[in-house]
């Protein structure tokens, strides 16, 4: 086997298990404290990278664009919040479904109306445009490196937040429970609406960081969400720790399976069959992975302590 | 009693087709996913030759029914059955994929309706599967890599790496360039397409290189042709491992890659049966229409369902009215339109025979980033599948 094509695989997998865990982790703090299902979480995903396509046009610069567009979108995700998500705390989880789905709905339908059903490519400054050479002749678009150091670096900056700061000892203790935290004094709303601002945030940062690659586009996040909830249920629903982990099992397995699956084939049936079944058969792994993961251990491989 | 009431329902029956004074035209397309794109492009084009029409078929009102396929086969087939069923069309026209097109023809057909694909060519239509009824203003998936390979032939490629989405359509574009390319093909990708498709292709841009081939050979329509080039672009493979593609750079996705400012783009070729600069009055007037009402270039998917909507006219015209189904089939294998093709006319399994272009990209002279032809590679090109269709 190639030894650097494999490497650079791997680094492509890593690059999207961490935006995979930008959506997830969002979507398991909102699930996991809040008790609420958002399916409409990729919609955050599509509305981060579209202000941050029309922010890139209008300031001229795409980490501007970043910087500006973060805020923004964790306040799109406070003003759901308050709007959609709390009347919905206490009916089940099927209302909930129900009506995040028609929000996904009024968010695709309003970003058709404000940017055009065509989509928005964003440029990319000059500088992330080109290739980096690492060592042994890999050669990596610069970008994606930037990707994966951004992916990094939130998730230090989430895992950080949600172990070492007061804000993150609250989340923790609404997560094991919230009736407690709020009979101690909490706001407890107000936390509500800060880890429901910081999901829609981490999605919004995945959708501006993927924009360049393919484009802002309509519906962009329904794809990415049903693997978002495909990694938080092999990690364990409600823990940070196991959809980082999950989120880059997911990631290499997706890349990796699209990558040698085909010669893995080869090896026990005609090159025909393998070129025809590889290609369904990887875009199936992550769930095979999934229902396995259900089936044998429903918690999910990294479960929060306590629940 | 009883009788009276039936007679009455039967005479009010009878008196439906009286009152129809327009001819009903469903139009399935994509409105919504990232796709919308090329649905807004073939909307924007009917529209256009409507109103070119002056909204007229010979003396019956036009009435075109938009539906949104979803980008998925299901959801096609339904609103084609909503059509067929609760607005009783006369015609079924667009489809811009071939598995949405596969999953609903048989709606449309066993209704004893017209059925006009705009886009979507799938083999299997072309032969086995074609009908008396079913007619297209495109071309067989398979033609236009066809005339891409034998461009590459020319061009002296020795080996080629084939990357192309995994569904109907895919399969047969892939096809298509293996039957023409002499080289080898060392090595093919085919991804996850729908609404839920993949358009991060790291994985599969690095096996390309990895595979030394003297070429990419791709079919990525819509957006996931412009997030593609801009991977390709990004990967900085333009110089090892030269693109050659069809429908993926286009009126859909220039312009997008002209805000982006990925300017390898200029200059990369490609085969197609329609192009702007394409000299004829049919063609003037409909470029010039489609720029001054949308600002911006249409595409071949425009082109086409301008052409559906031109044929349905003449051939109600030429058949005055929907009514007599013979007379209508009749006038719609003549295809005495005009086209922004220039000449038209249908082979025996009811597509197009037709000349396919080597387009390239360029500027033009407002700055503005589209395609010219530089070589007629094919001239009246039948499909590979025409010998296979037999309509009784």
């Amino acid at each position: 086997m190639d030894t650097s094509l494999f490497i650079i695989q791997l680094l492509n997998g890593i690059q999207l298990g961490l935006l995979l865990f930008l959506v997830a982790s969002g979507l398991t703090l909102v699930f996991g404290i809040l008790d609420f299902v958002n399916l409409a979480h990729g919609a955050l995903y599509m509305v981060g990278a579209f202000i941050c396509a029309s922010l890139t046009y209008a300031t001229g610069s795409f980490i501007l664009a970043v910087i500006i567009a973060l805020p923004l979108t964790a306040a799109v995700g406070f003003v759901i919040e308050r709007l959609v998500a709390r009347p919905l705390y206490a009916r089940n989880h099927l209302d909930q479904v129900l009506a995040t789905f028609g929000l996904i709905l009024v968010l695709d339908t309003a970003a058709h109306l404000i940017w055009g059903p065509q989509g928005m490519a964003v440029p990319l400054p000059e500088f992330l445009q080109g290739q980096i050479s690492l060592s042994g002749g890999l050669v990596l678009p610069t970008f994606r490196l930037v990707i994966i150091f951004t992916g990094l670096a939130a998730a230090g900056g989430l895992f950080w937040l949600v172990n070492y700061t007061r804000l993150g000892m609250l989340i923790r203790a609404g997560a094991s429970n919230r009736t407690m935290v709020s009979a101690l004094g909490i706001n407890i709303q107000l936390l509500f609406s800060l880890v429901f601002a910081l999901g829609a945030a981490l999605a919004g940062l995945a959708g501006m960081l993927i924009a360049p690659i393919t484009e802002a586009s309509i519906g962009m996040g329904n794809s990415i969400i049903i693997t978002a909830f495909v990694v938080i249920i092999v990690g364990g629903i409600g823990s940070m720790k196991g959809a980082f982990l999950a989120a880059l099992m997911i990631g290499l397995i997706d890349t990796l399976g699209r990558s040698y699956l085909d010669e893995i084939f080869s090896l026990v049936m005609s090159p025909v069959a393998a070129e025809n079944s590889a290609p369904a058969i990887s875009a199936m792994l992550i769930y095979i992975i999934m229902a396995a993961v259900l089936a044998f251990r429903p918690q999910g491989l990294f479960p929060p302590k306590v629940r | 009693m009883k009788t009276l009431l039936a007679t009455a329902i039967t005479a009010s029956l009878l008196a439906i087709p009286a009152y129809a004074e327009s001819v009903k035209i469903g139009f399935v397309t994509t409105l919504t996913t990232g796709a919308a794109a090329i649905g807004e492009d073939m909307k924007n084009s009917v529209e256009l030759a409507v109103e070119h029409l002056g909204g007229k078929a010979g003396d019956m009102d036009i009435e075109v029914i938009f539906e949104d396929d979803a980008f998925a086969p299901e959801s096609g087939k339904q609103v084609t059955d909503k059509l067929v069923k609760q607005d009783d069309v006369d015609f079924v026209a667009g489809y811009i994929w071939s598995h949405v097109l596969l999953a609903s023809r048989k709606s449309v057909l066993d209704a004893d309706k017209f059925l006009i694909s705009t886009n979507a060519g799938p083999s299997q239509i072309a032969g086995k599967l074609c009908d008396k009824n079913f007619f297209s203003t495109s071309w067989q998936n398979d033609q236009t890599p066809m005339a891409m390979g034998e461009v590459l032939n020319k061009m002296g490629v020795k080996s080629l790496y084939v990357m192309a989405p995994n569904y109907a359509a895919g399969k047969d574009m892939t096809a298509g360039v293996e039957r023409t390319f002499e080289g080898e093909i060392v090595g093919k990708d085919l991804t996850k397409w729908g609404a839920d498709a993949q358009l991060d292709f790291s994985a599969e841009l690095a096996k390309a290189k990895a595979s030394d081939a003297d070429g990419l050979f791709v079919f990525y329509p819509g957006a996931a042709g412009g997030a593609f080039i801009k991977q390709y672009d990004q990967a900085g493979l333009k110089d090892t491992l030269p693109l050659y593609s069809v429908f993926t750079v286009d009126a859909i996705s220039l312009p997008k890659l002209q805000e982006a400012g990925l300017e390898s783009v200029l200059g990369s070729q490609f085969t197609q049966e329609w192009d702007p600069t394409l000299d004829n009055e049919a063609n003037k007037k409909f470029v010039e229409g489609y720029k001054e009402a949308y600002g911006h270039y249409p595409s071949y998917y425009g082109a086409q369902s301008y052409d559906a909507i031109m044929l349905i006219a003449s051939a109600v015209e030429k058949a005055g009215g929907v009514d007599d189904k013979d007379a209508l089939r009749a006038a719609l294998e003549e295809a005495d339109f005009d086209s922004v093709r220039g000449d038209f006319k249908f082979g025996t399994n009811h597509l197009p025979v037709q000349d396919f272009y080597l387009r390239e990209a360029v500027k033009d002279e407002d700055g503005v980033w589209t395609t010219k032809v530089v070589d007629t590679v094919y001239e009246d090109h039948v499909d590979s599948f025409a010998s296979e269709c037999s309509m009784d």
